[in-house]
Formats: structure tokens, C-alpha cells, sequence
């Protein structure tokens, strides 16, 4: 077996074993929560017959750890179970939100990681030009403000000024791609300003690192033109950071973004996340929490994988 | 009436700037709320709301937010609604009376009212949308107040006949709440997701927590209501992201703007603020059967030591009016407007204090935002004003998760809210009578109860009047409820939103009835 096989099949049993330990931690997490979902739906108007006779009509008045093997056994059969809040079947629900957090997502990083490795890279050529500093300048100011922050600038010029743009994200009304892409360009923006400079930093830096290195002396002594040095000798021996950063700001657009799902109303996982943990469904939290977990280790599992790819001593390794 | 700030004058802040908003309205409407035209049908309503969640489904035993309960209201009629006076009126009842002793009730259904699918409405679909909150299974909100019911009947197709435990005048009010949503029988009880109602609109599309779709039945049988052609209500969360679809025009009409930013809304000349008095109330209520809060001159100290003033111009922004220590609202029935208003007074609060044979009084005040927005500043606040009266209040602050299951009811002085009720009755029997599962003052008058027994089944009207009046001094008096505010309904919409001259200011958005009630201009 080659060492790029053993690699993954390791990192994917490594990556069930976490998901399991994750779907645990959840669980005791949401049991810890002070309430359950009876007295959360109720609210004010609950009365001790009536969140017993709720608790009894969705199973609550079992202890934990039966509710948790319940929901265990029916994962093992592929059943993720069925809201307890509104009886809708976990898959079912998930379905719509799934898919627009994947659009936002996608659309985020097609603009994102091109942007980002670019500038990273003309940054490195022009390093301490003008154009690297204003580079860095811009992507540092976007870092630093907090993302709601970020979108309400973009609201208030965009849409509010000058009505360019909507200021709810409504995905649902969308006719066709180019309308859905309309509709989300604000937070589509704003998670591209979010997400931009870190990638970018850590390519400028990468290949900064990788120019000190001796080969690159003796090509740039043969005479060779700078760009062709970094595109054809730096970048690749800088791949591996790089892929890494990508992959964690990936992961980010899929699973971090609930505060910019709220300000722009857009109907993504994070909400039905943050509804689900304040109304203690528990099956859902538990599918919405396992697929972020499951994002997060496959990309870095593909991280690593184009790691050692693009490195010929792990790739031939003894 | 509904309640266009312009029409009062004040030298605040807010009277400024509600007044520019409706100035910019002005231009459009050059008489305001009274000049606008006739109902006409048409027109789309787009509406952002703060509440909704993926939770919610169509079982009207489950409904817990203003999502829902607008949307329920424009699918599904009660036997009942409050007209804008407040009184009780028929809705898909045609008439109602009661025997003499109030504790029988005939309903006769409207022959004319049809379910979207084309059935009429009959008794057994009274009787089973009414017992889908009855009963050991049920898990309903409601549940506590149809306890009074023995026994329902139908007589022939057309008619219900509801017998209770004892005699009450305000029996036809409880119809109008959004749980008892008249839905179809299936011979054994009714289908709670089923989605064919009798309203003005059928369900288009439908996803929790984001938005539903509402189009108009163009043979409703309620004629000159439901006048949109379509209705939009839109899940959104966040206070400044509802503001700026409202400023940009991608909603018509928006709950809860932020109080803090709301004078933004008047530099747009499309937008008009709109509140209504309604019956919210805060509370804070102390147990009378627990000490310190046992001794009823301790309560009056408490209630003397809080800066009402202050609490509405700071937390509340002004949009609010003084409680006096009693439930009952000035927009309702039976409200006893000859209470001396209470007011912050530290040295009769020091009074009571020495009566009660104490120099000083150590309290703890247990909150969260969650019991009412703002509840944390005002218990700071209050522990502030308190302190000139020897009182020192230590605020305990409380996680929202869970508030009104693990503290309310069960910390001996805590916040709270009421949304309220329509009648002094219901409002008595939730909170103040003896026995009621959300007594939160753990209050026991012997007065008081005696009285609200006689005034339920009472049918004459003055001596009513004088009975209610009475209990609400009791309360205010003897009762261990501090309310220091009524809250107002606040909401902002569109210059093009017309409603009636009167709505009715029970709750917000003329009770959540705006769907069928107001139209397009």
C-alpha cells in the first residue's frame, strides 16, 4: 500500500472516530443547557401537565443516554431522525439550507482563492513596492473589522446610498443563476473581504520564505526572469502552507458564517443551527453539527493529500 | 385608536422624532391615518418579522410567536375576535348567547362560512379543533383556561353548546385566541399540520424560520376583508437588517425596530412609525408567601422605591406609559381610571419600611433579557432609585436559556412580562387568582378571589364596572405584582400601508389581525 493510501485511510478512520466523539460532546453539551424543548417551545405559558405531556409525546422522559443510543442506532442505519420541533424529517430539513450554504460558500471562494493567491503572488514579486503595502494595507483593514461590521458598510453604500444591491438575501425569489448570484452578491462580498487577507498573507509569506533558499540564487544567477522564478520554482515548494490556509478558510465559508447569514437574512445551516441549539432540537443540532465537523476533516484531509502531492520526498518517502 | 404620534404633542425627544416621521408621511397623506381612502384590493404585502423559527409547524398547539400567530389568523378564523373597542364579536360564530347563570354557551355557526376546500364549517369541527387542547395528552398553552369546560355538544350541524363549571360573562373572548383556530374534523379528532382553513388566504409556500407565502381566497366569505392579493412574512432576525429592507423598500412593513435607531427610519419620506398602548406589561413580581415579601408594607416600600419615570425614558426610549401596580390596561373594559397613581417616593417607601419594624431591606432581584428586552438595565436601574430608601436590591443576572421554566415562578422576586389579556377576567384568573398555575405572586386575598368568582358569572353590567374596579385597587394595595410600565407596540411600514381608523390595540399589528384587516393604498 503507498503511503499517500495509508495516509488517507488513516486520516478517515481517525475522522469517524472524531465525528463520534463530537456527536457525544453535543449531546451532553445540549443536555447541559439549562431547559429542554418542551419548556423552550412552551416558554411562558408552560405548565407542569402540559411540558409533561410534551416530554412524553417526543420520548424526553427517557433518560439521555437511551435518547442518545436511540439516535446512534438510527444513524447506523442512515436515519438521522425526525425535528422534534416541527416533526420534519432531519434530511428533509436540511435539504434546502444544505445547498444554500454550499452556493454562498462556492461563490465566496471561485471569487476568493483566485483573488487571494494573485495578490499573494504579486505581492511576493513587488515585495516592499507600493503596491505590496497598499495590498497588505487593504487586506489587513477587511481582516480586522468583525464581519457584521463589514456588511452593514457594504449595506449602507450599496444598498442604502446607492441601491445597487438588496439588503436580504432572498435566494428563494431567484429566477435563475444569475438572479441568485445578484441576490447574494453583498454576502458574498463581505465573506470575500473576510477571507481574503489571510490567504493572501500566507502566500506573499510562503513564497518570501521559499525565495531565500539557494536554488533560487543560482536561477535568478542563470539569468532566469523573476516571475518564471516564482511561478515555476518558488510556488510549487510553497504549495503546502498555502493549500492549508485555503483549506481552513474553506472550511470557514461553510460552517462559520451564521453571523453573516443573519445580517443578511439569508436562510443557510448556521441559522437552522442557531435555532435548533435555542429550541433544543436535539437531532437536528446533532445533523448540522456532524456535517461542519465532517467539512472541516475532509478538507484538511485533502490539504494533506495535495501536501504531499505536491511534495516529491513525501511522495517517493522511504 | 390608533395612534400616529402626531396627534399628541410633547416637548421629548421622541415626540420630535416620531413627529418628523410623520410629517414626511404628511406629504403623501396630507390628513394622515383618517384621510385614507377606502379599502381596495390588491397589492403584495411584504413583511419583516423578528420572531420565527425553524421550529414552528402548523399545530396550533405549538404556535409561540408572532409569526405564527399572524399567519394562523389569515389561514384559520376563531368563533370569536376583539372588534376595535375591545369587545368580543362573532367571527365564525354567527351569535352566541348564555343562560342566565353564564355557565351555558350556545354558539350558532354562520351558514356561509366554508373551508378552503369547499366544505362548510360544522359543530363537530368546533368541538375537535377546541379538545385538540384538551385533555392528559394535550400540550397545549391554552389548556389551563378550557379547563373551566364540562362538557361541549353539538346541536344539529350548525350549533355548540358549551357547558361549564361555573358562570362566565367573558366566556366569548377566549375564542378569539390564536390556538383555537377552527381546523376540520377528521372523525376523530383533527389533522394539527393540516393546512385548510376558512381564512382569507391559503398557504402558497411554506418554510419555518424563513418565510411563508400567503395567497388570497378570492371567494372568502368574510366580505370587505383579506383585500392583499398576496402576503409575504419574512423571518428576519436582526433589528438593523429589518430596518434597512424597510429603507430600501424590499419589506413593507417591519415589528420591533430598534429603539435606539428608529429616528433613522423618519429621514426616509416612504416610512411611517406606528404604535399602539395594548396591554404588555412588565412586572416584577415578589412572592407573598415568602419572606421579606410576606409582610405587605415591605411590598408597598418596594413599590414606592422604583423610578417609573426614569425606567420608560431610559429603557423603554419613551415608548411606554406608567404602570400603577395592577394589570389591567386603560385601553381595556372595566379599567378603574380613579387609582391614585403611584409614584417614586423614597421617603414613603422609608414609611412602610419602619411599619414593617425595618431600618434597611436586603433583596435580591433575580433577571434576564429574556423575561422582557431591557429587563437587566431596569433591575440596575431600579437597585439604583432603591437605594435612597434604604433598599438595596442585589441583581442577580440570570441565563435567558430556559428564564420562564427554572427562575420565573420560582425565584421569590424576579422580572416578567404579560402580553396581557382582554379582559380583567382572563387576566385575574392567568396571574392573580388563587390556584392559577402562572399566580406569580403566589397570592392569596380572600377579597379578591370572592369577587372575581362574582364578577365572572355577573351579566350586569355597572355592577361589574364596580367589582373590577374594586379588585384593582386590591391588587394595587395588597398584591405583590410591581409593574412599573406599559409597554407600547412599536412597528414601522410603508406610507403605502392603509388600516382602519380604529384597529384594535390589544396587541401589536391590530392583534395580529393586520393580514385581513388592513390593504394597499
Amino acid at each position: 500500500m503507498s503511503r499517500l493510501q495509508k495516509l488517507v485511510l488513516g486520516r478517515l478512520f481517525l475522522g469517524i472516530l472524531t465525528l463520534f466523539i463530537v456527536s457525544a460532546l453535543m449531546f451532553i453539551g445540549i443536555e447541559l443547557l439549562p431547559g429542554d424543548l418542551a419548556q423552550q417551545i412552551l416558554g411562558q405559558s408552560a405548565t407542569p401537565e402540559t411540558v409533561a405531556a410534551f416530554r412524553a409525546e417526543l420520548g424526553l422522559d427517557q433518560p439521555p443516554y437511551v435518547r442518545y443510543l436511540d439516535w446512534l442506532g438510527g444513524v447506523f442505519r442512515g436515519d438521522f431522525g425526525t425535528s422534534l420541533a416541527s416533526r420534519r424529517s432531519v434530511a428533509d430539513l436540511l435539504g434546502t439550507r444544505l445547498a444554500n450554504t454550499m452556493f454562498l460558500a462556492v461563490y465566496a471562494a471561485v471569487i476568493a482563492v483566485p483573488i487571494a493567491l494573485t495578490l499573494g503572488l504579486l505581492a511576493a514579486l513587488w515585495r516592499n513596492t507600493a503596491f505590496d503595502r497598499g495590498v497588505n494595507l487593504g487586506a489587513l483593514s477587511a481582516i480586522s473589522m468583525p464581519e457584521f461590521f463589514v456588511a452593514y458598510v457594504l449595506i449602507l453604500f450599496l444598498s442604502i446610498r446607492f441601491g445597487l444591491f438588496p439588503t436580504l438575501a432572498r435566494i428563494d425569489e431567484a429566477s435563475s443563476l444569475g438572479d441568485a448570484l445578484y441576490r447574494t452578491f453583498l454576502p458574498a462580498l463581505t465573506l470575500i473581504l473576510v477571507v481574503v487577507a489571510h490567504m493572501m498573507r500566507m502566500t506573499r509569506a510562503a513564497i518570501i520564505n521559499v525565495l531565500a533558499a539557494p536554488y533560487i540564487e543560482m536561477a535568478r544567477l542563470k539569468g532566469v526572469p523573476r516571475w518564471r522564478i516564482i511561478v515555476r520554482h518558488a510556488l510549487p515548494n510553497a504549495l503546502a502552507p498555502i493549500v492549508n490556509v485555503v483549506a481552513l478558510n474553506l472550511a470557514y465559508l461553510i460552517v462559520g458564517v451564521v453571523v453573516v447569514e443573519v445580517v443578511f437574512s439569508y436562510p443557510g445551516l448556521g441559522q437552522l443551527l442557531v435555532d435548533a441549539v435555542s429550541s433544543r432540537d436535539f437531532p437536528v443540532v446533532q445533523a448540522v453539527g456532524l456535517f461542519f465537523a465532517a467539512v472541516y476533516i475532509t478538507l484538511n484531509v485533502l490539504a494533506d493529500v495535495i501536501s504531499m502531492i505536491s511534495n516529491p520526498r513525501l511522495r517517493h518517502g522511504r | 385608536m390608533t395612534n400616529f404620534r402626531t396627534f399628541r404633542t410633547g416637548p421629548s425627544r421622541r415626540g420630535f422624532i416620531a413627529g418628523s416621521a410623520a410629517v414626511g408621511a404628511g406629504l403623501l397623506l396630507p390628513m394622515g391615518a383618517r384621510a385614507q381612502s377606502e379599502p381596495k384590493k390588491g397589492g403584495t404585502l411584504r413583511v419583516g418579522f423578528t420572531q420565527g423559527s425553524t421550529s414552528d409547524n402548523l399545530d396550533p398547539a405549538t404556535y409561540n410567536n408572532d409569526f405564527m400567530f399572524a399567519s394562523g389568523y389569515a389561514v384559520f378564523n376563531t368563533l370569536t375576535e376583539i372588534a376595535p373597542d375591545g369587545t368580543a364579536k362573532p367571527d365564525l360564530a354567527e351569535s352566541y348567547e348564555a343562560s342566565d347563570d353564564a355557565a351555558v354557551w350556545t354558539f350558532r355557526l354562520r351558514d356561509d362560512a366554508d373551508f378552503s376546500d369547499g366544505k362548510t364549517v360544522t359543530a363537530q369541527d368546533v368541538i375537535d379543533s377546541v379538545r385538540h387542547h384538551m385533555g392528559d395528552k394535550s400540550k397545549s398553552g391554552i389548556k389551563p383556561l378550557l379547563e373551566q369546560i364540562t362538557d361541549i355538544r353539538a346541536d344539529g350541524d350548525k350549533v355548540v353548546i358549551f357547558e361549564l363549571a361555573a358562570g362566565n360573562a367573558d366566556f366569548p373572548f377566549i375564542f378569539n385566541d390564536y390556538h383555537l383556530g377552527i381546523r376540520q374534523s377528521t372523525g376523530d379528532g383533527i389533522d394539527p399540520q393540516s393546512r385548510i382553513g376558512t381564512g382569507g388566504y391559503v398557504i402558497e409556500a411554506f418554510e419555518p424560520g424563513v418565510r411563508i407565502e400567503l395567497l388570497r381566497r378570492d371567494d372568502y366569505w368574510k366580505k370587505g376583508h383579506a383585500h392583499f392579493d398576496k402576503v409575504v412574512i419574512l423571518k428576519v432576525g436582526d433589528a438593523a437588517a429589518r430596518m434597512n429592507a424597510l429603507m430600501t423598500g424590499e419589506v413593507d412593513l417591519i415589528d420591533r425596530p430598534d429603539l435606539k435607531t428608529i429616528d433613522l427610519l423618519g429621514r426616509n419620506p416612504n416610512v411611517k412609525v406606528h404604535t399602539q398602548d395594548g396591554t404588555l406589561h412588565y412586572v416584577m413580581p415578589m412572592h407573598t408567601d415568602t419572606a421579606p415579601f410576606d409582610d405587605v408594607n415591605v411590598r408597598m416600600a418596594l413599590k414606592y422605591g422604583i423610578d417609573r419615570e426614569q425606567m420608560i425614558e431610559t429603557v423603554l426610549r419613551g415608548y411606554g406609559t406608567v404602570g400603577n401596580d395592577q394589570p389591567i390596561a386603560r385601553s381595556m373594559p372595566y379599567y378603574n381610571g380613579n387609582l391614585e397613581q403611584i409614584a417614586y417616593d423614597p421617603e414613603r417607601a422609608k414609611f412602610h419600611l419602619d411599619k414593617a419594624g425595618l431600618s434597611s431591606l436586603d433583596v435580591t432581584l433575580a433577571t434576564a433579557d429574556a423575561a422582557f428586552n431591557g429587563a437587566v438595565d431596569a433591575s440596575v436601574l431600579y437597585s439604583e432609585s432603591a437605594k435612597t430608601a434604604n433598599i438595596n436590591i442585589t441583581v442577580d443576572r440570570e441565563p435567558d436559556d430556559g428564564y420562564f421554566s427554572n427562575v420565573w415562578l420560582k425565584k421569590p422576586f424576579c422580572c416578567s412580562y404579560w402580553g396581557g389579556r382582554p379582559t380583567p377576567d382572563l387576566m385575574f384568573s392567568a396571574a392573580y387568582a388563587e390556584g392559577a398555575d402562572w399566580n406569580e405572586t403566589n397570592w392569596h386575598n380572600e377579597r379578591f378571589n370572592d369577587l372575581l368568582l362574582q364578577a365572572r358569572a355577573e351579566l350586569d353590567q355597572p355592577r361589574r364596572a364596580e367589582m373590577y374596579g374594586e379588585m384593582q385597587k386590591i391588587v394595587k394595595e395588597d398584591g405583590g405584582a410591581l409593574i412599573p410600565a406599559f409597554g407600547q407596540y412599536v412597528s414601522a411600514m410603508s406610507t403605502s400601508i392603509a388600516m382602519p381608523e380604529h384597529i384594535s390595540e390589544m396587541w401589536d399589528l391590530d392583534s395580529q389581525r393586520f393580514i385581513e384587516r388592513w390593504w394597499m393604498a
